[in-house]
């Protein structure tokens, strides 16, 4: 009935894990629950020195997260990284077994749009470090200093399979937001995969909002900024940039500089048709520059223009409600259309509880494949939607060869489901992160089990646990 | 139902509080004025008589029949029931075969009308963040009948019947309504003939928060109850002179008050966490009235015995947690704890995305429960969709699931609606076909959308 560990972590993680965590994945030991005590901790060091275990899953149906049809097949997974994984797979000699028989195996959910990680509640704004509004810094602000694993988010998202986040910043003064990350949500201090991974910028109608009041002013605001990171990049102590009165200040202008140099991915957040052209414009002019648009509800309005231009675009999965005038063509059929134009394509969630519930992205992906079904709806194939919540938000954040699919040589974020992971009713029974075994208890499933009945007992509730 | 009210029997009589959420608990005092200024004029569309075979069918209320039979004429249900179910000569037969037929979705808590599509500040319509007591506005009076948003809880969420609730910013909210999901010219085009009112009332951080920072009462907790006792005994004295026929000088927020009272108007209570809730139920027995449905009731696990004692349901999401601080002991499995302790749960959106899909919210709490050993039959599960929304409203008598006599609020589903990968087919309402998959004729486009760019698309 129950297959929750009545047991489970000390809630105050022991000071100093980040060292051990970090050695434990280098050295792909797949740990339990009990590793992330002290003792735990203690007994690795001096009894498993050496052990790089291999193991197999096996029998499960495999979903690698390319983009290709699952089949039934083994993962095998040694020193935190995937050996192999598919339908003619061995197991190797020595190689630990999990049986996996009538289950997926696949690759962990990457967020491919969030804000994970950097909030505990929402409307407790000490806990919530998403965005500095009144900061006068902007492009410079970079969110992996304020990743903060502990947060509820972390857990329950790990415990719904999602294993790694693209994490952007939010909010702020300035059409420049700063600069995202990549991060895991493994049970550990060290959850950054990638700092500085991409900058992030407002257009539409919240750059317009932040740059003087127009779209126009945006993009001056945004060619300027360009133009002061060359001028900074020729002659950094030149650049005039420690006042208020600056325009940008100087760690900002210095921040844009593998901006321009196409170096460091720009993500831009444009929802309408327009405004997405308007962004293709803009790499003629800086034609180093590696967009990706973000959001782009229009974006079916001028897919043809995105797939030329090859510039990805992590969309929003769902949305088809004319929310603002920038997304008056709202539709479902967004991704399917934008994807059978030739658009590379992922799927995020910019200001849709984007600090907490990555957890939905599979059911946006299999609502996604339920439009091939409406009559005059466009939808995405199984693999394909798949592809958009792993393989294809790492690779457009640089990552491919690192996350997001079971192929060779990707660190080993590894999902056991009872079913179909698209499917509401399946659930996540084993998550490894870097060849790591999580422990899935969070918060939720403490209080759950708190209350499964409501009554009092011999002593309060707070006594029971 | 209603009763002269004898004052006497005001407190006592609703100190015990039934079982029964659609049944008033206290004699109505008779108005003096119009008690119905905006009648609805919603009539339903043509229809013909229909028949789906051999779908499975979920009743509604609990019942499951394989290869089942829907019937339906002249916009209500005629005979729901097995392969062997006759139907008249000249009916249309719709062949449901690998198909799901269910009563249509009823979202007990929506904004759809009164914060729509496009959201922006000229629409902002839910809010009367004048005041912590706002009992004299009506959420009706905000209701944009071109929200785009109610066709896609049509096309994609089969809603065929929603409550338009004013927003939380208030103790006293004001009046919800409920309409059926019709596009009409009017407010009034749409309104739910025969349904009674609403009063929303708000717990908590929101009201606090609005008045708290404006240095005004509320500003906690404690200032949240005692403006609410303040109002509820205020509102006990305009119903005793009411009722004993004096002359009373019209208060039009007393007047909705009074209807609770009375027992002619629902509670509908935003509230989440548990502690707040029992206060409530308290403060209801102390006034003498009844709590409908709490709303947002994330932590009515922590209570369900209680919440099942005073017969009052729970409107819940299926995994939204953590927010704000009410919401942080949100957990996935509340709807099955609360189904499984006997009271009644109920699946709302508050959300024009999330009620495109219920049902899919009602899948994953089913599954959760599931994995915790609660039991419950998908075609059970389909209570909290329809008929315990229904029950909550007081509209149960008239649609929530596939009775004879009930109107024909139906939808066709191409497959198992607790499938990810299931999208509404057909949507009829009161008999008539609202929404047809196949048919771009029968997808309904608001006035907002007419000559925009993406008019008439899928959606």
């Amino acid at each position: 009935m129950r297959h929750f560990p009545t047991k489970t972590v000390c809630p105050e993680p022991v000071e100093g894990l980040s060292f051990f965590a970090r050695w434990s994945r280098r050295r792909g030991r797949t740990s339990t629950n009990s590793a992330r005590t002290v003792f735990g901790l203690a007994f690795a060091l001096v009894a498993t020195p050496a052990t790089a275990q291999t193991i197999a899953i096996t029998g499960g149906t495999v979903a690698i997260g390319d983009g290709s049809v699952p089949e039934r097949g083994t993962v095998v997974m040694r020193d935190g990284r995937i050996v192999a994984a598919g339908p003619l797979v061995a197991v190797p000699a020595g190689a630990s077994v999990i049986d996996a028989n009538g289950k997926w195996v696949s690759t962990g959910i990457v967020a491919g749009f969030s804000r994970l990680g950097l909030v505990g509640v929402d409307a407790v704004d000490e806990t919530n470090d998403a965005g500095a509004g009144k900061s006068v810094f902007s492009a410079s602000i970079s969110v992996a200093d304020a990743i903060n694993p502990r947060v509820p988010a972390i857990a329950v998202n790990r415990a719904a399979g999602v294993t790694r986040a693209i994490v952007a910043p939010d909010g702020g003064g300035s059409m420049f937001v700063g600069e995202g990350a990549v991060i895991d949500t493994g049970n550990d201090a060290d959850a950054i995969t990638k700092a500085r991974a991409f900058q992030f910028v407002e257009f539409g109608e919240a750059g317009a909002g932040r740059s003087g009041g127009s779209r126009a002013a945006s993009q001056t605001f945004f060619r300027n900024a360009l133009d002061e990171a060359r001028d900074y990049l020729r002659n950094p102590n030149g650049y005039d940039g420690r006042s208020k009165d600056s325009i940008l200040m100087r760690r900002d202008v210095a921040a844009l500089v593998p901006v321009m140099q196409g170096k460091m991915p720009l993500y831009i957040h444009v929802e309408s048709g327009p405004d997405i052209l308007q962004m293709l414009a803009l790499k003629k002019d800086y034609p180093a520059l590696r967009l990706v648009l973000v959001g782009c509800v229009e974006g079916w309005t001028v897919a043809r223009q995105i797939a030329a231009a090859g510039v990805p675009v992590i969309a929003s999965a769902l949305k088809d409600l004319p929310a603002s005038f920038e997304q008056l063509a709202a539709t479902q059929s967004n991704v399917g259309r934008m994807k059978a134009a030739g658009v590379m394509l992922a799927i995020g969630m910019i200001d849709d509880n984007d600090t907490r519930q990555a957890q939905q992205t599979t059911q946006m992906a299999g609502n996604l494949v339920a439009l091939t079904r409406v009559p005059g709806a466009t939808g995405l194939s199984w693999g394909d939607a798949f592809a958009a919540i792993t393989s294809k938000p790492a690779e457009i954040a640089g990552l491919g060869n690192e996350i997001g699919s079971l192929r060779a040589g990707r660190r080993a974020d590894v999902v056991i489901w009872s079913g179909d992971p698209l499917e509401l009713a399946t659930a996540v029974e084993k998550v490894w992160i870097d060849g790591v075994a999580q422990d899935l208890t969070t918060r939720q499933t403490r209080l759950r089990d708190r209350y499964l009945k409501p009554q009092d007992g011999a002593l309060p509730k707070a006594y029971e646990r | 139902m209603r009763f002269v009210l004898v004052a006497g029997l005001l407190l006592a009589g609703c100190a015990t509080t039934s079982a029964k959420v659609d049944t008033p608990s206290a004699k109505a005092a008779t108005p003096k004025w119009n008690a119905d200024p905006f009648p609805s004029t919603y009539k339903a569309y043509p229809s013909v008589p229909t028949a789906i075979i051999n779908a499975t069918v979920y009743d509604g209320e609990g019942g499951r029949i394989e290869r089942g039979t829907v019937f339906m004429s002249a916009g209500k249900m005629i005979a729901v029931g097995g392969p062997d179910t006759t139907v008249p000569d000249g009916t249309t037969v719709i062949d449901g075969t690998g198909k799901w037929v269910t009563p249509g979705i009823i979202d007990i808590h929506s904004h759809l009308g009164d914060y729509p599509s496009p959201q922006v500040a000229a629409h902002s319509d839910g809010n009367e963040a004048t005041g912590p007591v706002r009992a004299e506005v009506w959420a009706e009076h905000s209701v944009w009948p071109q929200d785009p948003g109610f066709s896609r809880a049509l096309a994609n969420g089969g809603v065929t019947a929603l409550q338009i609730l004013p927003g939380s910013a208030n103790l006293f909210g004001g009046r919800s309504v409920t309409i059926k999901n019709v596009y009409a010219r009017t407010m009034q085009g749409m309104k739910f003939p025969g349904a009674p009112y609403g009063l929303k009332m708000a717990c908590g951080e929101n009201p606090k928060r609005v008045y708290g920072s404006r240095n005004q009462m509320p500003s906690t907790r404690m200032g949240n109850v005692a403006v609410d006792r303040q109002t509820w005994a205020k509102a006990v004295e305009y119903k005793k002179k009411l009722d004993k026929g004096s002359d009373v000088t019209r208060d039009i927020a007393m007047d909705t008050l009074a209807g609770v009272l009375a027992g002619d108007i629902l509670v509908h209570n935003h509230c989440y966490r548990a502690d707040e809730m029992a206060i409530v139920i308290d403060m209801a027995k102390e006034f003498g009235y009844k709590v409908s449905t709490f709303h947002h009731a994330v932590e009515s696990y922590k209570i369900a015995d209680l919440l099942k004692a005073n017969g009052i349901c729970s409107a819940m999401w299926s995994d939204w947690w953590g927010f704000k601080m009410e919401s942080y002991d949100a957990i996935n499995e509340n709807i099955p704890l609360v189904h499984d302790a006997g009271a009644c749960a109920i699946v709302h959106s508050d959300d024009p995305n999330g009620i495109q899909r219920l049902n899919q919210e009602a899948a994953k709490a089913l599954a959760d429960g599931r994995r915790i050993g609660i039991n419950i039959s998908d075609e059970m599960a389909w209570t909290w969709l329809s008929y315990n929304p229904a029950k909550a409203m007081g509209i149960a008598e008239k649609t929530g699931s596939l009775k004879p006599g009930k109107m024909a609020d139906v939808v066709l589903w191409n497959g198992n609606p607790f499938s990810v990968y299931t999208r509404p087919e057909r949507v009829w309402i009161d008999g008539a076909m609202m929404y047809d998959a196949n048919d771009p004729k029968r997808r309904p486009v608001s006035d907002f959308e007419l000559g925009q760019t993406g008019e008439g698309d899928v959606k």
